[in-house]
């Protein structure tokens, strides 16, 4: 059977990884190459790279550091950030790139996902979306540009209408949870996971090994995708899925 | 010399660069003549059926006729399907009639998400040289599956509701329905086994 997926997340700002520090053994901590091969040897199951740069020659940049992890690393990765039209989805993948996220120009201009699947095909079209909770409606919201404007879409909805057009895989980061280092969002995500017949990956939350337990064991979410516990050391990957398997998740180790 | 058929199909520099990695040159070839001038082929493929199909059409007769006579042949994902008689991927399309079977959809009933997306353990059905030392997991994305008519061709197979055909082989025509160029070790493993079964 299939396994559950660990997925380190990395932000990368004009080629470097940002807040990537203790490692043993790794000198240069910020070389997105050097991180994307010590994540994939301590066992990570897929990797994502946001480019969280605007400018053109930074874009630029970004997409060496694309080609580069590409001809290093053998496992799959997503790259996201800064695609905004089929022309950004060609670049990243020409460098090497699996997979290809859109959040906030996906909501802008829905279209993209279906022209996307289209011409590259579903498997590398992943809708992450941002969502938060909203208490009068008792349901989620669809936030866009880094979580600060909230466009009163249903996140659910929104969700529902990306696979239709085309998304393979889903990303649902929960504003809610973000940063609190408390556990994932379970709701959300078992809300998400009833309304479409995709991957889900879980973002947002992770504090610890017993997160991504109750994340597999509470909801059917594939994945937990987290980015400080893992550069900060707080939590190996390879310690983190011999726990799991050990609590009978299905694990690849 | 092994050619990677480049017929618009996607990530193929990713398989270039694991071909690359474990001490074997790949040139990419797009045209007949640089196809009847390799020894060996891989061919990749990340898309919709009938599409790949139309851009391997200048292609096809050349490689199908080189791997007639004898030449090893991998295709992997897509290029697996390919393979085939035929595929239900959106309609009903003519493969390249290596080997014999269809392609087809997971069933929707079977509570499972499609794509089947991720990493799955590999199971053994014959044994083969392909599958020397081979044990663990693989790197699997694919909504449309193998059935092929000789069962006796799955060398390796997965769990996803279905017996899921993951590594097949007819003598010189050998397919792998997951990436082996993004299955860390153990696909470096798979592909090692077949550029050593190519020589």
């Amino acid at each position: 059977m299939i396994t559950k997926r660990i997925i380190p997340c990395l932000d990368v700002r004009n080629g470097r990884v940002v807040k990537g520090t203790k490692f043993q053994g790794l000198n240069d901590v910020d070389d997105p190459v050097n991180l994307a091969k010590f994540y994939s040897e301590c066992g990570a199951d897929e990797l994502v790279f946001y480019d969280i740069t605007a400018s053109a020659e930074a874009r630029d940049i970004f997409v060496d550091v694309v080609r580069e992890v590409a001809n290093n690393v053998y496992i799959p990765f997503t790259v996201g950030g800064g695609i905004n039209k089929l022309d950004d989805f060609n670049t990243v993948l020409r460098a090497g790139a699996d997979k290809v996220s859109v959040n906030s120009s996906a909501v802008k201009n829905p279209q993209l996902i279906h022209d996307a699947a289209l011409k590259f095909g579903s498997q590398c079209v992943v809708l992450s979306i941002d969502a938060k909770y909203n208490e009068e409606r008792e349901s989620y919201d669809v936030y866009v540009n880094g979580g600060r404007v909230n466009t009163q879409i249903d996140a659910i909805e929104w969700a529902r209408k990306g696979v239709e057009l085309g998304a393979g895989e889903i990303v649902a980061n929960s504003i809610d949870t973000d940063g609190v280092k408390e556990g994932f969002n379970i709701d959300l995500l078992n809300r998400l996971c009833d309304a479409v017949n995709v991957p889900i990956i879980a973002s947002g939350g992770a504090g610890n090994m017993q997160h991504f337990l109750e994340l597999f064991q509470q909801t059917n979410a594939d994945a937990g995708l987290a980015a400080s516990i893992f550069h900060f050391g707080e939590v190996q990957i390879s310690d983190l899925k011999q726990y799991l398997l050990d609590n009978k998740i299905n694990m690849r180790v | 010399m092994i050619g990677i058929i480049d017929y618009n199909a996607g990530n193929i520099a990713s398989v270039q660069k694991a071909v690359e990695k474990l001490g074997y040159d790949a040139v990419l070839v797009d045209s007949p003549e640089q196809i009847n001038a390799c020894d060996s082929y891989i061919l990749p493929g990340v898309g919709a059926f009938n599409q790949a199909m139309q851009n391997l059409a200048p292609l096809k007769d050349a490689l199908v006729t080189n791997v007639k006579s004898g030449k090893y042949l991998l295709g992997i994902c897509l290029g697996l399907q390919l393979l085939f008689d035929k595929s239900y991927e959106d309609g009903e399309y003519e493969g390249l009639h290596l080997i014999e079977g269809e392609v087809v959809r997971f069933p929707e009933d079977a509570g499972l998400k499609v794509p089947h997306m991720g990493w799955n353990k590999l199971v053994l059905d014959r044994d083969d040289e392909l599958a020397r030392g081979i044990d663990g997991h693989v790197y699997f994305v694919h909504s449309y599956y193998v059935k092929p008519a000789d069962s006796s061709c799955i060398v390796m197979h997965a769990e996803y509701g279905v017996d899921v055909p993951a590594v097949v082989r007819n003598d010189n025509v050998v397919g792998m329905q997951f990436h082996p160029e993004k299955s860390s070790n153990v696909g470096m493993k798979l592909l090692l086994n077949y550029l050593e079964m190519c020589l």
